[in-house]
């Protein structure tokens, strides 16, 4: 009972910092068409912003400020390449993304060298928030789970109840009728891209000091939002909710699970199982869970 | 057949010209990548088709064949070295019709996406099954086995690059008669439009199933000639991310479009991998850059960028400009390549200080450089739109 509940718990709370990088990702990618390959690795830029501005400035500033300076580059990017690069179609943005993943990784390793940094959690966020049957949740992972619940409602509010949000719709919807009501399209779909990447930047500052900053973080949770949002379904973001959580859960369970398989202990098994996931899904059901486009 | 008689005496010629054992040993590499990047851009240059997990075929090839060798020579079976190779395309041909059936289900960028988790799976897997991978070891093998053949035992470096630059070729041929044939044409159609396919009756799921296939096997020669070339193979550098990342880079370097492209992103990869890596410690950063750069403004490629700018050279027109160019491109490129080597040497050597005049004189240099290039082009780039259609003009 107590390791399902804490597992269920740390589960829950990985799978809502998996949504919050697989939300910008659906975001960007159902508005604008770009799959950014680049979007774990804003999501370690963020880590490491917030690691060097928690010693400049302290850890509660860093998680304004961090996010803030991820998305102004995001948005700098999509001025400069990305547009540029829209009228050979969506591949050429990939690779672009593609491309940046390795300048960013460079940068962060000249920056912060290859090993682990050590980010460490501000004193608020140190020790349990409580405990049960004899078992403690630390504060770092609620906060991970309220930081991300905050964020998905202000988004949600922000896109569907005001104003803003309207003409974002109405831009990425009909954007030649946006534009000729006065609205500047290219902008808007800069802010969205740029605000995607803030969205993985915060998440890379609550993240970074809950689980790892180091420079291997980049690929490996890239390829992880990714099966996310296959699984989840192209585009759909409750789909992605759907997905983050599932994932989240079944990685946390299997690494505490302790039965044999095969002969291959499940805990082994465990950074394979949201490939097999995908494969199966992509199998019986190639939409993916909440998806709508077939391709 | 000029251009196959051409390409088969360089092949012949180039371990003659050079001769050193470094030069060797980067020509065979260069042969079996080549067969590598070719059989990536029959998936993504002629299909359509972004892989993110193309290490996952070659490396089935290099373990296939690591097996087979190690099986032969234990058992004392009669299977020459030269056939070791189509063992392993048969093996990267069956597991990429395997998971092929998932990955091409979708196309575009869903595609890419679920290449990359089918790569981290396999790779991943691999590292959980030792006793099929090797585990961190690796598998190794000794390629003179049994009596040799037609007496080469393929010891030496040279016959062992004979053997890679016979597939090389062969290899090449076929993947070229392949874009002639109904499925190389179909496979451009279906990147093109698979609507329109769908519509004549095809499935574009199951054109884009069965080249992807055809890659596989290729991608295994490549594999397994890899295994032959180095006599050992590891699962973490085999399936890893880095390789599948490393095809698609330099086959987009040398160029997609063109079906020699991959052929220049081979050389490129061998050179940049392991000559510029001895070089300087940032050449990752330079690799990220060009192609960043080449992604915005030269979508063809080096091969591409040859193909629209050698007519233009050939017929002697806009010499000038070409030459203002290449100057003003010269001094940007030398004040941030050393920049960049100062920044790494900066941050990576704890002794090293820049003298300040030097710095302020690259940066200068750059800047200089950038703003000459920046007007050279405003002048060149309208004049040579005009030579461009000038020259089509003519050919019509």
């Amino acid at each position: 009972m107590e390791f399902v509940l804490i597992s269920l718990l740390n589960g829950l709370s990985y799978g809502l910092l998996l949504f919050m990088l697989s939300s910008g990702l659906t975001l960007i990618f159902s508005m604008m068409g770009v799959l950014n390959f680049a979007h774990a690795s804003f999501y370690m830029l963020g880590a490491y912003f917030g690691y060097q501005l928690s010693l400049w400035v302290g850890y509660w500033p860093a998680l304004l400020i961090a996010p803030l300076i991820v998305g102004l580059l995001g948005a700098g990017i999509e001025r400069i390449g990305l547009r540029r690069v829209r009228r050979f179609g969506h591949v050429a943005e990939l690779l672009l993304t593609f491309g940046l993943s390795y300048l960013v990784l460079e940068f962060v390793q000249l920056s912060w060298g290859r090993a682990v940094v050590p980010y460490g959690l501000p004193s608020e966020l140190q020790g349990p928030l409580f405990t049960i049957f004899g078992t403690q949740f630390p504060r770092s992972r609620s906060f991970v789970m309220l930081v991300a619940l905050l964020m998905l409602g202000s988004v949600w509010l922000l896109l569907t109840r005001t104003r803003i949000g309207l003409v974002i719709q109405a831009a990425l919807t009909h954007p030649e009728m946006a534009e000729s009501l006065g609205h500047n399209v290219p902008l808007v779909l800069t802010g969205v891209f740029g605000g995607g990447c803030a969205l993985a930047g915060l998440a890379g500052v609550v993240g970074g000091n809950t689980y790892v900053t180091e420079p291997a973080i980049a690929a490996s949770l890239g390829s992880i939002i990714f099966v996310v949002v296959v699984v989840g379904g192209l585009g759909s973001l409750a789909g992605a909710f759907l997905a983050s959580m599932l994932i989240g859960l079944l990685q946390t369970f299997a690494v505490a699970i302790d039965t044999r398989l095969f002969d291959i202990s499940v805990s082994q098994m465990a950074p394979m199982l949201p490939y097999l996931l995908m494969v199966l899904i992509l199998i019986f059901r190639p939409r993916g869970l909440m998806g709508t486009r077939e391709t | 057949m000029k251009r196959w008689i051409f390409f088969a005496a360089l092949l012949i010629a180039a371990p003659f010209v050079f001769r050193s054992g470094l030069a060797l040993s980067l020509l065979s590499q260069i042969g079996y990548i080549a067969i590598i990047c070719l059989s990536y851009n029959l998936l993504f240059g002629q299909g359509g088709m972004l892989s993110f997990g193309h290490a996952v075929y070659v490396g089935t090839g290099a373990f296939a064949a690591a097996h087979v060798v190690n099986l032969a020579s234990a058992a004392g079976w009669w299977l020459p070295l030269p056939l070791v190779p189509l063992v392993g395309g048969v093996a990267g041909g069956l597991v990429a019709f395997v998971l092929g059936f998932v990955t091409t289900r979708k196309a575009g960028t869903a595609f890419a996406m679920i290449t990359l988790g089918i790569g981290e799976l396999v790779g991943a897997m691999s590292n959980m099954l030792p006793g099929l991978f090797g585990g961190e070891g690796g598998i190794s093998i000794n390629r003179v086995y049994g009596g040799g053949w037609l007496g080469f035992n393929f010891g030496p470096q040279e016959q062992v690059y004979g053997l890679i630059a016979v597939y090389c070729f062969v290899c090449t041929a076929l993947l070229y008669a392949f874009t002639g044939t109904p499925l190389g044409r179909l496979l451009n159609a279906v990147r093109d439009n698979p609507e329109r396919v769908e519509f004549i009756g095809y499935s574009a799921q199951r054109v884009r199933w069965h080249a992807f296939t055809i890659a596989g096997f290729f991608a295994g020669i490549g594999g397994a000639l890899a295994t032959i070339n180095f006599e050992i193979v590891t699962s973490g550098e085999a399936f890893s991310a880095l390789r599948s990342g490393g095809y698609l880079l330099f086959t987009f370097l040398g160029g997609a479009s063109l079906f020699a492209g991959p052929l220049i992103g081979a050389v490129l990869l061998v050179l940049a991998t392991m000559l510029m890596s001895e070089w300087t410690q940032a050449w990752l950063l330079y690799l990220g850059l060009g192609f960043c750069l080449l992604v915005m403004y030269a979508p063809g490629g080096v091969a591409g960028l040859w193909m629209s700018n050698w007519p233009i050279l050939r017929a002697g027109r806009l010499l000038r400009g070409y030459a203002s160019l290449l100057l003003s491109g010269a001094a940007l490129a030398i004040g941030v390549i050393g920049l960049v080597e100062i920044v790494y040497r900066w941050r990576l050597q704890l002794d090293y200080a820049p003298s300040v005049l030097l710095v302020v004189g690259l940066i200068a240099l750059a800047l200089m450089g950038g703003a000459a290039w920046t007007l050279a082009w405003r002048h060149f780039h309208p004049r040579w739109l005009e030579a461009q259609a000038a020259l089509a003009g003519g050919a019509r």
